[in-house]
């Protein structure tokens, strides 16, 4: 009767074959975990709205109602607002993962997987590689959206690809303290409000819309500072599209893509061990 | 403790900021059976098994579930439990299907495996029809069917089921309980919480009652009412009779109680041979004519209601059901014994 729980002998730990099998088990419950959350995108399409509506209508609405009136030097203003459009969606998408780890929480079905015997941070690897599946579908949509209006790259295959990969890099960067906030916050709602608190000042106060040469000079100092900044930059250089910040000293305009790989690892690098620290005291009763 | 005991309890203790939830509780559950742990909300039934399935931390004692320890090796503890829960614990947006399979591939089940034990269970649990839609359309009794559905997956040999009928309609009840037998005949240890004496008397082989964190009886349901001893009395005359009270005062075990009409008197007696007869013969030596009477075996909810001096599941009680008698039962008789 007990020989489906047993066939899984106890953690035998210190031992190869035991020690590949508990990395294959982890891999079985983040794959199932990251499936429980995509399934639960196409049952609820409207939580997917911000990154397939939302793209579509900042990429028209932004080239062609503030493009007319933002010159931009050697090029269209649709070739230079694309790589600020993917980090503008992406950056603000990462708001669902806070909600959606919330929610999780606050819902009795936490209980039930911290009463399974599975790798209870698959509850949080899960939910980051869901939501960095749904943000290469918004970077896809965003991409079509933006050939619409106008934008054109020359930029070889790799190139193209590294844009794109540097800007998602950013985002699953992003994502860990989103996820922070999820852990720690009181309710969904609340956690939905840290979108619109850190999200949007972060996506708009940098180079993603506008050159910030015609900032004032101590929000010019901070947009240049800021990594979205430098991920938009990063994807212009990669993609050979227009790039006013490359005529600003600041040294992440001068290495775009040196500075957002930096930047991201360095949030990685601290955000996602914090996460899984939050995780673990929100597991503890 | 003998070896053959599956899940332990000793000393638990916990407190929640000012609540302490137990304050010091023993238990053991033989392999096979069912405990049922009986109290009233807030009596720390759910800490305790909460405690058990590893979600929460003790303050002090310990634990076993299968003989291991539940603070010192939860994972190892996790492999050997299933569990249905109060809450909502499915996820609401997958199909019942895609909950059971979920479940049985985070608990190292294979897929396919996973796919097959789904299938078997909800057909077990009658819900084949409903197995592939989304759950927000189940009834409350569909979930909590899914629910223990969910905590046979990987076919565990110790169950914890907290509360696993509140709410549930009468035939879902009974469902639910012939599904529970089968599993203790299949070999099956059941840590069963309830609010309804009945539930416990149905399918318990042994109960623990716990009253504010604390054990505060612990036997057979069989044994729990003996030790109560007081059956109850019942005399229903044709008119009020003053004399009646101090007629039957000799025999009855505590204060008689008279209805509002003055027809109906009620009393514990401590249960003896001959007790009826000698009732009658008393009333007659009266001269009090008798239309019926009773002589009822305590219910558990008369033990309880003995132990904690309330009721334990007050809103499903009706009016006037037969236990409902002892509430006020000293000031009336006093008004109506002169």
């Amino acid at each position: 009767m007990t020989t489906t729980t047993l066939r899984q002998s106890p953690a035998g730990t210190g031992i190869p074959g035991k020690l590949s099998a508990a990395v294959a088990g982890r891999v079985r419950n983040v794959w199932g975990m990251t499936r429980r959350n995509l399934v639960h995108i196409s049952r609820e399409p409207m939580q997917l709205s911000d990154v397939t509506l939302q793209p579509v209508l900042f990429t028209v609405l932004f080239v062609y109602i503030l493009g007319g009136g933002i010159p931009i030097p050697h090029g269209s203003y649709a070739d230079f607002a694309l790589a600020g459009l993917l980090a503008l969606n992406l950056v603000t998408s990462t708001m669902g993962t806070a909600v959606g780890l919330s929610s999780d929480l606050h819902g009795g079905i936490v209980d039930r997987f911290r009463a399974l015997p599975m790798w209870q941070p698959a509850v949080l690897v899960g939910r980051s590689f869901a939501d960095l599946m749904t943000s290469c579908i918004c970077a896809l949509i965003v991409a079509v959206s933006g050939l619409a209006v106008g934008w054109r790259t020359d930029a070889g295959v790799g190139s193209i690809i590294g844009g794109f990969a540097l800007v998602l890099f950013f985002t699953y960067s992003l994502s860990w303290i989103a996820a922070c906030v999820g852990l720690n916050s009181k309710s969904p709602e609340s956690a939905a409000s840290f979108g619109f608190i850190v999200l949007f000042p972060l996506a708009f106060v940098s180079n993603a819309l506008v050159p910030t040469q015609h900032m004032p000079g101590w929000l010019q100092a901070v947009a240049d500072w800021n990594p979205v900044s430098a991920v938009a930059a990063g994807a212009r250089q990669l993609w050979g599209n227009p790039n006013p910040s490359a005529a600003i000293h600041a040294w992440p305009m001068q290495h775009p893509v040196e500075a957002a790989l930096i930047w991201s690892a360095l949030i990685l690098a601290m955000a996602a061990p914090l996460a899984s620290y939050f995780f673990r005291r929100r597991m503890t009763e | 403790m003998p070896n053959d005991m599956m899940i332990e309890a000793e000393e638990l203790a916990k407190r929640y900021g000012e609540t302490q939830a137990l304050a010091g509780v023993d238990f053991a559950v033989p392999g096979g059976s069912i405990l049922g742990l009986l109290g009233p909300n807030g009596a720390g039934k759910t800490t305790a098994v909460r405690i058990l399935t590893t979600l929460a931390l003790p303050d002090a004692g310990r634990a076993r579930v299968s003989g291991v320890d539940v603070v010192g090796h939860p994972a190892e503890v996790r492999r050997h439990i299933g569990v249905a829960a109060q809450d909502a614990t499915l996820d609401g947006l997958l199909t019942g299907r895609q909950n059971l399979v979920l479940i049985g591939e985070l608990s190292d089940m294979r897929r396919t495996a996973s796919r097959q034990r789904a299938t078997e269970l909800l057909a077990q649990f009658e819900l084949t029809d409903a197995g592939d839609r989304v759950l927000k359309g189940y009834s409350g009794g569909m979930r909590r069917r899914l629910d223990l559905a969910a905590a046979l997956m990987t076919r565990p040999p110790v169950l914890f089921l907290d509360e696993p009928t509140t709410g549930l309609d009468p035939v879902s009840r009974q469902r639910v309980w012939e599904a529970v037998r089968e599993l203790t005949a299949e070999g099956v240890t059941v840590l069963l919480t309830t609010q309804y004496l009945d539930e416990a008397d149905a399918l318990a082989d042994r109960i623990v009652v716990i009253d504010h964190g604390r054990v505060i009886a612990d036997g057979t349901p069989q044994e729990l009412k003996e030790a109560s001893r007081s059956a109850r009395l019942e005399v229903t005359l044709p008119a009020p009779y003053p004399g009646a009270v101090q007629a039957i005062g000799s025999l009855t075990a505590g204060p008689v109680h008279i209805s509002d009409d003055g027809r109906r008197l009620s009393a514990g007696v401590d249960s003896a041979p001959g007790l009826a007869t000698s009732v009658v013969r008393a009333l007659d030596a009266a001269g009090v004519l008798v239309d019926n009477i009773e002589i009822r075996q305590p219910s558990l909810d008369d033990v309880f209601f003995s132990l904690t001096g309330g009721h334990i599941a007050p809103a499903d009680d009706q009016p006037g059901n037969g236990a409902a008698g002892p509430e006020g039962a000293r000031p009336e008789m006093e008004g109506a014994g002169t």
